[in-house]
This record gives structure tokens, sequence and C-alpha cells, in this order.
């Protein structure tokens, strides 16, 4: 009987799901009338996106066996390129056409610059084989230099009714962020599992020598994984400013550990080469879930801060008890007893 | 053309009964008894028992993936047997051994990769166990004084303060042996020493075996091929999927008696017969040189036609395919392909003028392990199984999959099991079809049938003529002869980055063959 | 035929380092009256002194091969504890003891680390990002945010300034740059000098061979990470000396100028390479940079691009040439 279909060894991937289930419930009895009301969900159906749409952003990398930690600072500087951008062009008293134009406009402007560091980033991985965590460790220093530079540590406020909407307003009764975030979700979705592209970054995630020996151009699949990760910073950086009408260098920091405890708990290998686009997106449910229900508590954000920590090594734990003691017998069993196959 | 060399067809042969040992009755060292060993749900060994004597050169023997790997790791420790075992070493008894306990009987091990140190000194590889298990303070001096002792006394020349990563194989090899020597060896356990040396130097190592035998010290060979090591052998082990087949004096043994054993049944050595060149010249390579690599290469392959390349590793032939195929870049000399003069800049420009390269590393580079076969199978035409959106296509990956499967014979459950739960020679068809479904009109073969197994390596042949026949040119790198003679049209043998000569099998012996690529 | 280009020697990194520093230091030397001058140096020993002393710890780490960037939250988490701690217990004028809580507290935090990413197999970068938040929120929970000014007697004893002269003139200078000095010997000393040391590096060069051959790899895990620990201990409470108060977020955010000058120094992140002396170079490398810029009056705003440029040109720099021909995987 092969692996896949045996019902022991599928067992763990119940967990998330359950972890869900278990959330709500639990978070539902504890705080009653807080946490199961329309207020609640829809707060949560405003916030997560912009957590999701960073945790899409650190999937690529992730997955090819790679870093991200410049995912902040690149959502935090074309944001504030777009909000410099609207600020001063776009006038007080302007049609819902010409702000859409200028919407248009900033949002090109900032995917050109995300373009440009994705290059940057790509090419010194995959030509100079710098690093990914060393790499971006350093565009991460120099972004957040430029932009200080730039804003001196200010936000740039008054966004556009236009972009306002964007935060704040809903389509259908689901919230504008929440609609962005669906839809970048859906587009990697398809990337990753029906895309040649998506494809080779798996591949290069378990082994990039043997996928460049057979034939693969890995060099542009790396510097695509990096574009497309710092164009997904872009959107983010977009709702950021949306939902706070602002724009300033340092908003979303605390985000980055989150990134890499949802991707993990999604599913993927820290090692690469793993990982579902649909895992992701219901531990990003859950880490909602759970920091929406903290923050009714009263929690502080510094508490929360550690505890996501240890979750994060609690959930790493979990999977090497799986993979060390679970899983091997799972197999066996699943092999039958006494079984001899050679 | 060709003549036909053996007439007998393949048959089950009894198996003869163990000879009883040589007149010499020496003392045991290592005495194995019920050792198994399962990884996951295969069985790596069954049931084995052995005896190693003390002061003898003994050789396991066996196809790749017999097992003779795993239980030279059971006996150095690296691996644990499963419960049941007994090891006998020294004056005690074990259920299993540590690294550590076996190192305190004398038990060293020159592992297939060396596990040398790539960053450290000379001396500090060689002399590295001397303070194991102590945090004591490191005595340069005193371990570069052991590190010459050593190399002294067998012989070798290698600066002492070299960082490892900078020397030949050969020499990082000497190192690994003068590790083994400093640590005061009872045994070493050498595995698969010769694969990458030349003739020159396996004498070499030859003398140093037959130093440590004076000197009492038990030598275990594990190698698949015997007849460098028949000279100093006493026994012979052979194993055969994780079974251990017999043990037999060295001087009852001969290669084709081995081979029986190995593989249970007697190999049909026969010629290929015939010939499906169709006089069509589809790659010309002329005066191709590459500085440190290869010189003045030039040949040409006609469609249909299959190639040898023979020669020992270092001789330039996986570098000349890796400028076939686009990888590196000649520094002059000219490629034509089907008449029209191409330049590589990458490989994929070498796929589009149909040239296909199979590397020589499956695991590292043929491979991706970790992924599904179905992936590893499709990863070269991930463009063709797209539907008319541009996304892929679910049915034509499983066509595509399901097709080659059955055309190549592979045997395998479920393809979308990861690659790692098929055996060597399943793996090895799943990266033929890989790159076959190219459609290539070039295909190179770098030792395409190492660590296959004998059933899968005979079926690999098939599929070798089968593609001549549709006319698509091959070129067959490898270094086991018979390999080359017995299926190639014309065999170039490579020496030092020239080609030093070019045979036809039906007009030169295989022996005759043998010696001159032997000698490098 | 050996299939590898010649790699570049350590020793090579370590000249062409001091060869850029020393070119650095000329250009600001002409250029400023200022740089040269002894109360400069003394500024610039200063005040990279507690990064220097950060470096030794990763060093250490980043030679087994791991990562890890949560040392700077160790040191501060164990600059508060320790006060917390001597308050407590009533230790108030003793250096000795007190320096030993703290290296305590450093090192076991350390040495829980080692003990996650090795008996649990856990990547050493994930382990770290996570430990990081772990000690950076528990610390600002547990401190408020609020910086301590009540320190123990033995720190403001020792820490602050003390003068000095050299000729007729008087400088005054902390005592960073001793403990710096000290704290490299015994970095360079154990790397060098001791079985363990060379264990490490070989760990580094060849995990699979050290286990094989039966390296103690869970004590080599343990002492690298406790190590770094303790050195964050160190530095920690070398900057609590600087600056005579305990604030509890001054440090974190800093951890790319560590690993930047450690490795421009030679170390890289796959392990198996590094050295003291380059570490140290790299460190005030970038410190003189920074001092010059400062000098030519550039904001800090600007001077940190500067920085991130120079150190991203520079890890260019060491890595390009460093790759097999047809490999693609990361140096």
């Amino acid at each position: 009987m092969s692996n896949r279909s045996n019902f022991w060894v599928q067992l763990p991937a119940i967990g998330l799901p359950a972890l869900l289930a278990a959330s709500l419930a639990i978070f539902g009895l504890l705080l009653p009338g807080r946490f199961w009301s329309v207020g609640a969900f829809e707060s949560m159906a405003f916030q997560m996106p912009e957590l999701g749409l960073l945790t899409l952003a650190m999937f690529l990398p992730f997955v090819s066996a790679g870093f991200n930690l410049a995912i902040i600072v690149t959502a935090n500087i074309t944001g504030i390129f777009m909000a410099w951008l609207w600020v001063n062009m776009v006038p007080s008293d302007a049609g819902t056409g010409l702000q859409i134009f200028w919407v248009a406009l900033g949002l090109l402007g900032a995917m050109l610059i995300a373009c440009l560091i994705g290059v940057l980033i790509g090419s010194l991985v995959a030509y100079v084989g710098v690093h990914p965590i060393l790499t971006t460790l350093g565009f991460m220093t120099l972004i957040k230099g430029v932009g200080i530079f730039i804003t001196r540590g200010a936000p740039v406020s008054g966004m556009p009714p236009v972009v306002q909407f964007l935060g704040t307003g809903s389509f259908l009764g689901v919230p504008m962020p929440m609609v962005v975030f669906i839809l970048t979700a859906l587009a990697m979705l398809v990337l990753m599992n029906r895309t040649s592209f998506g494809k080779y970054v798996y591949m290069s995630g378990s082994n990039i020598n043997a996928t460049y020996f057979s034939g693969i151009g890995t060099h542009r699949v790396i510097i695509g994984i990096y574009v497309i990760s710092s164009l997904i910073c872009v959107l983010a950086g977009l709702v950021m400013n949306a939902r706070f009408n602002s724009a300033r260098m340092g908003y979303g920091d605390s985000y980055l550990l989150l990134t890499v405890l949802a991707i993990i708990m999604g599913g993927a290998d820290p090692l690469g080469g793993f990982g579902k686009v649909g895992g992701l997106v219901l531990a990003l449910f859950v880490l909602q879930i759970i920091s929406t229900g903290l923050n009714l508590f009263g929690v502080s954000q510094h508490v929360s801060l550690a505890m996501w920590g240890a979750v994060l090594i609690f959930v790493l734990a979990a999977k090497f008890f799986n993979r060390r003691y679970y899983l091997p017998w799972a197999q066996r069993r699943a092999a039958g007893p006494d079984s001899c196959s050679v | 053309m060709g003549k036909n060399k053996t007439a007998e067809t393949s048959r089950r042969l009894p198996e003869r009964p163990p000879e009883t040992p040589p007149a010499r009755k020496r003392d045991s060292l290592v005495v194995l008894k019920h050792v198994s060993k399962r990884f996951g749900g295969n069985y790596a060994l069954r049931d084995i028992n052995l005896e190693l004597q003390k002061g003898e050169v003994h050789c396991l023997c066996g196809a790749n993936g017999c097992g003779k790997s795993t239980l030279a790791k059971i006996i150095s420790g690296a691996h644990r047997p499963d419960s049941g075992a007994s090891i006998e070493i020294g004056d005690n008894r074990y259920d299993e051994l540590t690294p550590q306990e076996s190192r305190r009987y004398g038990v060293q091990v020159i592992y297939q990769d060396l596990a040398l140190f790539p960053n450290l000194s000379v001396y500090e590889n060689i002399a590295f166990e001397y303070n194991l298990g102590h945090t004591r303070l490191y005595r340069r001096e005193r371990l570069r004084r052991k590190a010459r002792e050593v190399l002294d006394e067998l012989a070798f020349s290698i600066n002492l303060d070299e960082r490892v990563e900078n020397l030949s194989i050969a020499q990082r090899q000497q190192v690994a042996i003068c590790r083994a020597l400093v640590a005061e060896a009872k045994m070493v356990i050498m595995d698969e020493p010769t694969a990458s040396l030349t003739r020159v130097e396996v004498n070499h190592l030859l003398d140093t075996v037959r130093y440590l035998k004076s000197k009492d010290i038990t030598v275990v060979f594990v190698n698949h091929r015997l007849n460098e090591v028949m000279e100093v052998s006493d026994r012979v082990t052979v194993m055969r999927d994780g079974v251990l087949v017999g043990t037999y004096p060295a001087k009852d043994m001969d290669e084709e008696r081995l081979s029986e054993l190995i593989t249970g049944r007697k190999i049909d050595f026969t010629l290929k017969g015939e010939a499906w060149a169709t006089g069509k010249v589809v790659l010309e390579v002329k005066d191709l040189s590459r500085a440190g690599q290869y010189q003045d290469v030039s040949f040409s392959l006609q469609e249909g036609e299959i190639l040898g390349v023979c020669g020992l590793l270092g001789s330039g032939r996986t570098e000349l395919a890796l400028s076939l195929f686009g990888l590196t870049r000649p520094d002059h000399g000219e490629i034509r392909v089907d008449g029209r003069p191409v330049t590589l800049r990458n490989h994929r420009q070498a796929i589009q003028a149909g040239i296909s390269y199979l590397s020589e590393d499956r695991l590292s580079l043929g491979l991706i392990l970790k992924q599904s076969v179905a992936d590893n199978m499709v990863l070269t035409i991930m463009e063709r199984l797209k539907n008319c959106l541009g996304l892929l296509s679910r049915e034509k990956r499983r066509q595509t999959v399901a097709e080659w499967v059955k055309r190549l014979d592979v045997k395998v459950n479920d393809s979308e099991e990861p690659i790692t739960t098929l055996s060597g020679g399943n793996q090895q068809k799943v990266v033929l079809a890989k790159w076959i479904l190219t459609n290539p009109k070039i295909l190179i073969l770098d030792s395409p049938t190492v660590g296959v197994d004998v059933g899968a390596k005979s079926s690999i042949y098939q599929l070798i003529h089968q593609l001549a026949r549709e006319h698509i040119a091959m070129v067959l790198i490898s270094d086991e002869v018979p390999e080359v003679y017995y299926n190639c049209d014309r065999i170039l043998h490579f020496r030092q980055g020239r080609v030093a000569g070019e045979y036809r099998p039906d007009s030169i012996g295989i022996d005759t063959l043998s010696e001159v690529i032997g000698n490098g | 035929m050996a299939d590898t280009k010649a790699k570049t020697h350590p020793d090579r990194v370590v000249l062409y380092l001091a060869l850029v520093m020393l070119a650095i230091g000329a250009f600001f030397s002409l250029t400023t009256t200022v740089f040269l001058s002894f109360a400069n140096l003394f500024n610039l020993l200063e005040s990279y002194a507690v990064t220097g002393i950060f470096s030794m710890g990763l060093l250490v780490v980043l030679v087994t091969g791991g990562i890890d960037i949560s040392f700077l939250a160790t040191a501060s988490v164990v600059q508060y504890l320790t006060v917390l701690v001597c308050r407590q217990v009533g230790i108030d004028d003793v250096l000795f003891l007190g320096l030993t809580v703290a290296i305590v507290i450093g090192a076991c935090i350390g040495m829980g680390i080692g003990s996650l990413i090795y008996y649990l197999d856990i990547v050493s970068i994930i382990v770290t990002i996570s430990m990081q938040s772990v000690l950076f929120g528990l610390l600002m929970h547990a401190s408020g945010g609020r910086s301590i000014y009540n320190l123990p007697a033995w720190m403001f004893r020792y820490g602050g300034t003390h003068s000095f002269k050299i000729g007729d003139t008087a400088y005054v200078m902390g005592v960073g740059p001793l403990v710096l000095l000290a704290m490299a010997i015994l970095t360079w000393f154990i790397l060098n000098h001791t079985t363990l040391g060379r264990q490490l590096y070989a760990f580094g060069g060849n995990p699979e061979a050290a286990r094989r051959l039966g390296v103690n790899l869970g004590r080599l895990h343990l002492f690298a990470y406790g190590y770094l620990g303790a050195m964050a201990a160190v530095g920690g409470i070398t900057q609590v000396f600087r600056m005579e108060e305990v604030v509890p977020s001054s440090l974190v955010g800093r951890e790319l100028d560590v690993l930047a000058a450690a490795v421009l120094g030679g170390a890289s992140l796959m392990g198996g390479r590094g050295g003291v002396l380059g570490t140290i170079l790299g460190v005030f490398l970038i410190g003189v940079l920074k001092n010059g810029l400062n000098l030519y009056g550039v904001s800090s705003y600007f001077s940190d691009v500067v920085i991130g440029l120079v150190i991203i040109l520079a890890v260019i720099a060491t890595h390009y040439g460093k790759r097999k021909e047809t490999e693609v995987g990361f140096v």
C-alpha cells in the first residue's frame, strides 16, 4: 500500500484543521459574545491580509530553500513611494477617475522599484552564490537606511479616498484587503501548481544543481522568485497604506516571525522543496484567530511576540518527533507486518 | 559485423558450497553473527554471518546495492544492526557498536567519499583522531611529527600544510589511509578505493596494502570489481541482495566465476552484433581544447552510431561532455551539429541543438531525490506538457509518465512517491527517460550503469541499442571496458585530456583493450 | 587531474582586508585633520569594542556552519537579569561574582539554543529567529521598555571612562577595548589551540565526516552556541559599562554589522572558515568607514546606506569566483 493512501501516515495532516477548529471553539467559549461576533470576525478579515500578503511574499523564497528577510522593508519603501506620490500629486478634490489614474501610476512605479530590488537580490544569489540570508539581510539594512534617510523616520500620511476605501471598504461583504489577498493567493496557487515556473521552484528548493543539470535556467528562476516576492510586497505595502492611511518604515516589523511560522505550519519543509499555498492560508487563519483572541484578552504585544516564537519552536519540535518517531512507525504499519520488500 | 564471443544463454547455476579457509589458520578479529539491517521497509542486510581474521586481506564483493557498504558501516559503528545481531570483537561481544567503540578496537574505515575535512590541512586530517575524546591542548608540533612519521612510513609525499581541498583524489586517498594508520588500526576497511585511481596509483595502493598485511593489520576491501584486488586478497566474500552468498579463497576466484556468484546467473557477453549507423554524420568535433581539461579532441559521430569513450578518471572525458552540453565553453575548436557549426553558450542551447547529457553523478546531479518519480521524469520537458491556456496539464503529465514507465519497464508502485523508493536501476531508467523525452539527436551517457543491478543493466543496454536503431547517436562514457566493448561501434581511448587511440571491437580483443586502457 | 581551482587562502583574505583598511584609513587621515588623532582612534576603538566582542561569539557559531541572530536579544536579557539577580542576591561591588552571573546566564541561554538546534534537528536560522522573539518579547514585557539606572556598584566602578596619559596629554577610554582584546585572544586560542576548536572547524567543513569519526556533536553544539551566549553576555555587560545604564531595546537591530564583519573577515555561512584576526579587521573596517563618514559630516541616516552598500559590495567581492564552474548553489 502506498504511503500516500495510508491512514496512519496521513494522520498528522489533520493537525492544522483541528487547530483551527479548536482555537475557534476555545476563544469562543472564553470570550462569549466578544469573539463570535460580526465585529470580531470583520476586524480579523481586515487585519489578516497584510500578514497574508507578506507571507505569500516569503513563501516563494522559502520553498526554494532561501529566505527573504527584506520583505517588510520592501513593502515599507514601496508603500512610502506610493504614499509620497499620492500625497503630492493627487489634488484633494480629484474625481474617482483621476484618483484611480494616480493609484495605478503609483502602483506601476512601486512595482518597478520592487522589480529592481528583486533583480538585484536574485542576481546576487543566482550569479554570485551569496547565501540568501546574507543577501537579504544586507538589502534589508540598505533599504531601511534609504527609507529612513528619505523620510527621516516620519510617516507619510493622507491617502486619497480611493485608497482609503481599499483599506476600510468591502466588496460584496468581503473586506477589500481580503479581496486583494484572496486574489493574490489564488494567483500564487496557480503559479505553484499549474505552471512550469512553480515546478522549477520546488525542484530548485530540493536540489538546485540537479535542476540546473536537467537543463533548467535556474538563474532566471531565482531572479523570478525574488522579483515576484518583491512585487507581492508592493501589494502588502498598498494594503498597509490603505489601512493605516499612512506609510512609514517599520510598519509590520513584527510580522517576519509570523510569516515563517505560517509557512511552516502550512506544511512547508524548512529545508525547501515543499510547501502548499492551501496550508499556508489555513495557517494564516489560525494565527489571526489566536492573535485576535489574545488581543481581546488584553495580552500585551510583547508577550504575543514571545509566544509566537515559542509556538514556532514547538511546531518544529512536533515535526521532529513526527519525523523521527511517529512516521517510521506509521510506515511500518502501512507496509504490513513482517514485510521484507526490497 | 562482429563475432559472437560467448554462445551460452542465461541460466541459473547451482550455488557451489563455500570452501574451507586456507591452510594457515589465523585468529579471528571480528565475528559477525545474525546481522540484519532494515531501512524503512527495505532489508539491506539479512542474517549475515561472517568472520574476519587477523592479518588477512579480505574482499567483500557484490553488485551495487547488495549491502556490502552497509555491512562495513555496521562493523565501523556508523550504522546499528537490527536486534538479534552479535558482534564479537576483541574479547567482547556486542549487540551493536558505536563509532567510538569500534575505533577503540582498532577498526578504521576509509569511506568511499573519504570523509576528510577539506578546510583543514593534511597533517590536521591525518592526526585528527589523535586528540579525539580529550579537550586537550592542540599540540601542533606533535601532530605534525606524527603525520610526518606515517607519511614517511608509507612513502607518500604530500605537503603537510596543504589544505585537503587543494589535493588530487589520489592524494586525498593517501591522506585517508594515513589517518587510518595514525590511529593504530588493527583493521582497515576500504570502501571502493580504486574507483578513481589510475593504474599506477592502484599499484601504489596495493603496495600499501601489502605493507599493512606485513604488519598483521586486517584489510577489508569493499569492492564490486575483483581484478584489481585479486593480487593481494586472501579471501573473497560475495554478497547478493543483502544475503551472504559465500566466502571463498581468492586463488579459486576469477572474474567470470565472480560475476556468476554476484548475479546468480551467467552473464551473457555478446557483442552488439548489428550496427545501425546510417552514414549521416550528426556530430563533428574538431580540435576542441580547454586548458587544463582536454586538448585537440577531434571525432565524428553518425546517426545511430554508439561511440564509446573510455579512460580513467581525470582523463577529461566528463569535462569534454560538459563542454558538448554547453555547461562549459571550450577555448578553441569547433563543434558541428548536422554539418552546421554551433556555439553553445549554455545548456539550453545544447538541448535545442539536440544534445542531451546524462550525468555520471546520479544521486546529486541526475535526480532530485526527495521529489516524486513523475516530477523527476518530466522535468526536462515541462514546457511541452502545457495545455491551451499555458498551464500544466495534469492529464498530459500522467500519460507521459505512464507511457515511459511502461516502455522502460520501471518498477514503481506510485509515480507520485519520492524517487528514493526506487532501486538504483529503476532510478537510472527514470533519468534516461527524462533525457530521451528531449528528443535528442545526440545523447551523451556518462557512466550510465554505475550503481545499477545487473538485471537493470542489461535492460539499459537493450534500450541503448533500441535508441540507436531509431537513429539517435550516442556517446557512451564509461570506465568499465566490457560495457564499452560489447555495446559500441567504436571506442575512443582518452588519456590525460587527449584522444590516445581509437579502436573497433571487431579488430581488438577485450583483454588487449583492457590492458591499454588500464595502463592509463 | 585536480578539478578544483586554487581556493582563496585564508591569510590572503586577512591581507586584503588589512590593505583596504589601511587605504581607507589613509584616505581619511589625509582628507580630515581629526581622523588620525589619538582621541579619535580611542573613540573608534571604544565605539566598536562591543561589536567586536559579539563578533567573536558569532564567529565560533559561523565556523560550525550555523547562524544565530538572537545574540543581541540574549545580550539585552543578560543585562537586565544580571542587574536583577545582583540586587536579589546582594552582589554589589564584587566584579567577579557579577560577571559570573552574567556569563552563566548568557551561556545557559546559548546552550539552550544549541540544544534545540542539535537535539531537535531544527535549522539554526529558524530557531534563532524564534528565540530572538521569545527573549526580546519577554524582556520588553518584564521591563516595560524602561531603562535601568540603578545599577550595582561593580558596574559603575569599572564602567564609564578612565583617564590615562600618553606623553603629556590625558585621554579617556572605557574598558571596552581591553575586554575585546581579552576575548579576541581567548577566542583565537580556543579556535587554534584546542582540540574542541579544531573540531568546530572540522564539523563546519564536513559534518558527516565529523559524525562518522565520532566527534561528540552534542557537546560541540552546546559549546559553540553557549560560547556565543557567553560572548553576548560579556558584550552586553561591556555595553552597560559604556552607557552606565541598561536600555532594553538599544542593542537589538544591529545584527548585520556583526554578521557582516565576520563574513568580511573570511567566515562563510556554509561553515568551516573564518578567523579572529579577519573578523576583528572586518569590525574595524566598518568602524573606520562609519567614523570617517561621520567626520565628514555625513548624516547618520545616510551613512547607514553607505555601509549597507559597502557590505553588499564586499560580500560580492569575497564570494565571487568561489563557486565551482558548473555549480549553481550557495557558496
